[in-house]
């Protein structure tokens, strides 16, 4: 069998875990990470893994498309049964960024689907709009926390539940009514009418205006950016 | 009972004033939360590798900065980032600071500034390291003597 990054990731999670990744379980989310930085690998698996979910981490991109069976190179080994139900990637990567990333993602029929969050300690309005408009489904600013989390996790059930019908509409207008879907999902998510099984917490840190473009926002109130109906 | 009280005291104390004195912020307090009996050494490990990647990123900053004339400061730059994002992960507030500054030195292609940061950032990654390893010892101890870790908000 070849032997590759990703495999020897995957048996790692494996075998730490003790975890039976077969299949048929499907009532966990599957999600793979991937960010080069050692130490922030460490903390998403563990935010992750606390919130119920499955966890392949790789370090780069490319070992995500070697993952999913996309790299032009390395073809599967034979990992289609493991389904991947959320990618959370890094954006600052070397090599591959994670921008680059999604669009391989979501230029790939088979798993253009599949929701992509971007993570980043830059909070720049630019990147994010470009992410977005690319298909991403949320931007997390750096430090995760685990509220960031449980807010992407709740949001993917209840997109899920929305229908892939709408979001195949969504998509064809492109970007922006991506983010007018996340924002009623938001929107759903404070008030108590949705009846939903889910019992969510309004994020405290909505924000309405646009956040501040400086790239040494590390300061700024925000962790995260909202998405806005765009200005 | 009264040792298990007493080291469970100076665990919050310790911790406060770590908090205080602004060698953690929240998100170290963060990681604190993840910690349960399945990851008991959760924070340790992450720790570890923080320091493990400090360790690396300041001999490749050293090494750049070396060169008298023609410094290549994207390089240094390159590794400050990854070094300023991984003390914000794990809540190195002191180190990230430094960092943040060091990165305007970089831009400004100032190597005197480089090599102060350089000097700040060893410094602030020598001091944490102690004042982890000091914390994660009491926690030893209130466990070896049957005692639960408190937490701290």
């Amino acid at each position: 069998m070849a032997r590759n990054g990703a495999v020897t990731w995957w048996r790692r999670t494996e075998k730490i875990d003790g975890f039976d990744l077969s299949p048929t379980d499907t009532e966990a989310v599957h999600v793979l990470a991937v960010d080069d930085s050692y130490v922030d690998r460490k903390v998403i698996e563990r935010l992750l893994r606390i919130s119920s979910c499955k966890v392949t981490a790789v370090d780069s991109g490319r070992r995500a498309l070697q993952f999913l069976g996309l790299d032009e190179e390395k073809k599967s080994n034979g990992f289609d049964g493991l389904k991947v139900d959320l990618i959370i990637t890094d954006y600052c990567m070397p090599g591959m960024t994670g921008y680059e990333l999604l669009k391989k993602i979501k230029e790939s029929s088979a798993f253009r689907e599949i929701p992509v969050v971007i993570m980043s300690s830059e909070n720049v309005l630019a990147r994010i709009d470009r992410c977005l408009e690319e298909g991403a489904e949320d931007f997390i600013v750096k430090p995760v926390k685990l509220s960031d989390v449980k807010r992407i996790k709740e949001c993917m059930n209840r997109e899920f539940r929305v229908g892939e019908g709408e979001r195949e509409r969504e998509r064809g207008r492109g970007g922006i009514n991506k983010r007018k879907l996340r924002e009623s999902c938001e929107l759903s998510s404070s008030s108590s009418s949705s009846p939903s099984s889910q019992s969510p917490s309004p994020s405290p840190s909505i924000l309405s205006a646009s956040a501040p473009c400086s790239p040494s926002s590390l300061d700024s109130p925000t962790r995260r950016l909202k998405m806005t109906i765009s200005e | 009972m009264d040792v298990v009280n007493q080291l469970r005291r100076q665990f919050v104390d310790y911790y406060t004033s770590l908090h205080r004195e602004g060698f953690v912020d929240d998100q170290f307090t963060q990681l604190q939360k993840l910690q349960d009996e399945n990851s008991p050494d959760f924070v340790v490990e992450v720790a570890s590798l923080f320091f493990e990647d400090c360790e690396k990123l300041i001999n490749n900053m050293a090494r750049a900065l070396e060169q008298q004339q023609r410094v290549d400061f994207k390089q240094v730059d390159a590794s400050v980032h990854q070094l300023k994002g991984s003390s914000s992960s794990i809540g190195a507030m002191r180190v990230k600071n430094v960092c943040i500054a060091f990165r305007s030195f970089c831009e400004a292609q100032n190597r005197e500034g480089c090599l102060r940061c350089l000097q700040q950032v060893t410094h602030e990654y020598s001091l944490l390291k102690n004042k982890l390893q000091t914390l994660f010892r009491l926690e030893q101890q209130i466990l070896a003597v049957g005692g639960s870790i408190p937490v701290v908000e």
